[in-house]
């Protein structure tokens, strides 16, 4: 076998991204076989992770996981690059920009519920965005607020909350 | 920290001050949204046809009656907050009157024997036309 010419440097950080990022594919898996009555309402267990990687690794890490999770999720569910995938990759844009901004929140008073739930609120939105001009373009779409609002508000809190019991329960550096 | 110790505290003491303020925020904005769920579809005016043409159009917004005439008399529209109906109507079987107040884009009251439609208007209708 011939050897070969670039070698890629492997650092620790490296590990611990794809690390976490395989996590968040895993439950993005999960998300996926949970019946659902509505497409488009999804728990996002996967956000769990954005949220803890967050917290503990800060926002560039938190993108790539959130980058990677959606990428390789999309390959293992069937729908690369497929319109799930853009409406995901949508949601994921959205919800980092949000999460990027929530960063200056301060810490005392707000907390990972607070994040969760800016997150699920701008995932939803980039989604509905994204749907109403390109895939229904019609204003229909937003006769799906409410509900969409109602998991947003919902599974974001119970996210939010999963992320902090994680983020006490394991303390830094326990997380594998 | 261990992590017997943790699973103590409990659930509500993880939600921060400023974690309450966004979760009302956004259970008020999910409130808000609500309405939309029955809003969709809401008609923007009325049509009214005399023979095939249009006779009037008028905005949804402001109540007043509108006699129309036809060959057998004076059909009586009412328009009224975002609804319109056709109030009386010289044809015998009163099918159009029955049908009570229209206010979705789409729908129409056809009284035919004194060949007078009304028809609702909207800013996206979702359907050509609604009938019952």
């Amino acid at each position: 076998m011939t050897p070969s010419i670039t070698e890629l440097e492997v650092g620790a950080d490296d590990v611990r991204i794809a690390r976490l990022a395989a996590a968040a594919v895993g439950l993005s898996l999960i998300d996926a076989a949970i019946p659902m009555p509505l497409p488009g309402v999804k728990p996002g267990l996967a956000n769990i992770v954005t949220l803890v990687v967050l917290a503990r690794y800060g926002w560039g890490a938190a993108a790539w996981v959130s980058g990677l999770r959606v990428v390789a999720g999309g390959l293992l569910l069937g729908q690369f690059l497929a319109p799930g995938f853009f409406l995901s990759l949508a949601g994921a844009v959205m919800s980092l920009a949000f999460l990027a901004l929530a960063r200056w929140l301060p810490g005392r008073l707000f907390g990972p519920v607070s994040w969760s739930l800016l997150a699920s609120f701008a995932h939803m939105a980039g989604q509905l965005a994204l749907a109403r001009a390109w895939l229904i373009p019609h204003d229909g779409v937003f006769r799906l607020v409410p509900v969409l609002a109602l998991a947003a508000l919902i599974f974001g809190i119970i996210n939010g909350l999963v992320a902090c019991r994680l983020l006490l329960d394991f303390p830094l550096g326990k997380e594998s | 920290m261990t992590l017997a110790a943790d699973m103590t505290v409990p659930w509500l003491r993880l939600i921060r001050p400023g974690d309450w303020l966004v979760i009302l925020a956004a259970a008020s904005a999910v409130g808000v949204s609500f309405p939309l769920l029955w809003q969709g579809g809401q008609g923007e005016r009325a049509i009214i046809r005399q023979e095939g043409r249009v006779f009037l159009e008028v905005a949804l917004d402001k109540a007043r009656t509108i006699p129309v005439p036809g060959p057998l008399g004076t059909t009586v529209i009412e328009i009224a907050a975002g609804r319109a109906r056709v109030a009386s109507d010289p044809g015998p079987r009163q099918y159009c009157v029955r049908q009570g107040w229209l206010s979705r884009a789409g729908e129409i009251a056809i009284c035919a024997p004194n060949r007078v439609s009304l028809a609702i208007g909207g800013g996206q209708s979702p359907y050509d036309s609604l009938n019952y």
